[in-house]
């Protein structure tokens, strides 16, 4: 368990009075509160640590005992005994305590050191602290609608992933996140998905795009291709004089639109017109013939 | 609109320790909308977040009505810019991969 320098936290020095501690607390809780930087999870463990930080420098008897045993917190209880000698009954902090985080989430030095959260919280009820999680999927398992088992602080949370989600999307799962201040309402589980995309489609939201490679004689003449749809082959007929870099739509052969059964985006392939190497006598003969044919 | 999915204001008053005073002014500030059932006053529950935002920025951070509404819309803007950013990662992928 590592020592926590709550005046530096603050930004203060020790010799700081209650008014440059109220100050340091109000700039910095401005700056990182949870509401201010939403999914910001460096926002909230800072908001976390200057709160934990205000809770004991804002309190005087607290103040004193940290200063005192700070560094050496495993005296703590020595001071305490010596506390309950001379009678003194520890008061507890009455500091900013309407937060939306659980009270568990304080450090391991702040619970060893001042108890278990026992000194702080009003009566406010709040809602219980939001979980972010990131799920990372494939863009294969996104195709279609899913269900998957999450297990979020060791409980195991039944999904139904909707097919067409998007990399980045972010969907809240209400009642799964931290319990509640208080008695409040559970928090809600925040999921975002990061998706990775191994085929060689690329897809824009519904759309998918992809090229498929011809020979110069079906883009000249014409014919007949197969090409890969992200379900499996089909055949397409090219148009004699294709160039390269024509783009053909696919219509409904997309991805699944997100929440809309049995609607589908579109695919694009572009054609890459591909020259014959290596030709033969016999070939640069011919197109020799083809050539001069052109210039006439 | 469903009534099961409705709060009584007067609950939230008792849960959140707050003046009905504020869910008038929050009304006003068009940051909620109360709606009046037989003599009952009631917000729709998805603004359960957004009262519960104003508390804590109200309790935490001592801001103002006139502040809060102006962090709520700027909120807004930073979810909107968000995900207009997160669709431009997204096709900028077409051209990275």
């Amino acid at each position: 368990m590592a020592f926590i320098d709550y005046y530096k936290i603050l930004g203060i020095e020790k010799k700081a009075t209650q008014a440059d501690i109220k100050k340091a607390y109000r700039k910095l809780a401005r700056k990182y509160h949870p509401d201010l930087n939403p999914n910001d999870k460096n926002a909230e463990k800072k908001f976390k640590e200057i709160n934990e930080a205000n809770e004991v420098l804002s309190d005087a008897e607290n103040r004193k005992k940290y200063d005192k045993y700070g560094e050496d917190w495993k005296h703590a209880d020595e001071f305490d005994k010596a506390q309950q000698q001379n009678q003194q009954s520890r008061k507890g902090s009455q500091g900013q305590s309407s937060r939306n985080f659980s009270e568990s989430e304080y450090s391991d030095f702040f619970e060893s050191m001042f108890g278990g959260g026992t000194t702080r919280g009003g009566s406010v009820k709040f809602k219980g602290q939001d979980f972010h999680a990131e799920l990372h999927l494939d863009l294969k398992d996104v195709y279609e609608t899913h269900k998957r088992t999450l297990t979020v602080n060791g409980k195991n949370i039944r999904l139904t992933i909707p097919a067409g989600v998007i990399n980045g999307q972010i969907i809240r799962i209400k009642g799964h996140g931290g319990e509640g201040l208080n008695g409040g309402p559970k928090g809600d589980l925040i999921l975002e998905f990061s998706i990775a995309n191994h085929t060689n489609f690329k897809r824009d939201k519904d759309n998918l795009y992809a090229t498929a490679d011809i020979d110069i004689f079906k883009a000249l003449l014409g014919g007949e291709i197969t090409i890969d749809t992200f379900t499996g082959k089909v055949k397409l007929e090219v148009k004699p004089e294709t160039q390269s870099g024509t783009k053909v739509k696919l219509k409904g052969k997309g991805f699944p639109v997100y929440k809309k059964d049995g609607e589908f985006g579109d695919l694009y392939i572009t054609y890459n017109v591909v020259l014959p190497t290596k030709l033969s006598e016999k070939e640069k003969e011919l197109f020799n013939e083809l050539a001069k044919l052109r210039s006439k | 609109m469903s009534k099961e999915k409705l709060i009584l204001i007067n609950q939230l008053c008792t849960h959140y320790q707050v003046e009905m005073s504020l869910f008038s002014e929050l009304n006003e500030y068009g940051i909620i909308e109360i709606l009046t059932i037989e003599d009952s006053y009631f917000i729709h529950e998805d603004k359960i977040s957004i009262v519960e935002k104003v508390v804590r920025m109200q309790k935490d951070l001592r801001i103002n009505l006139e502040g809060v509404d102006t962090v709520l819309n700027l909120l807004d803007k930073i979810d909107d810019l968000q995900t207009q950013l997160n669709t431009v990662q997204n096709r900028l992928r077409l051209y990275e991969d």
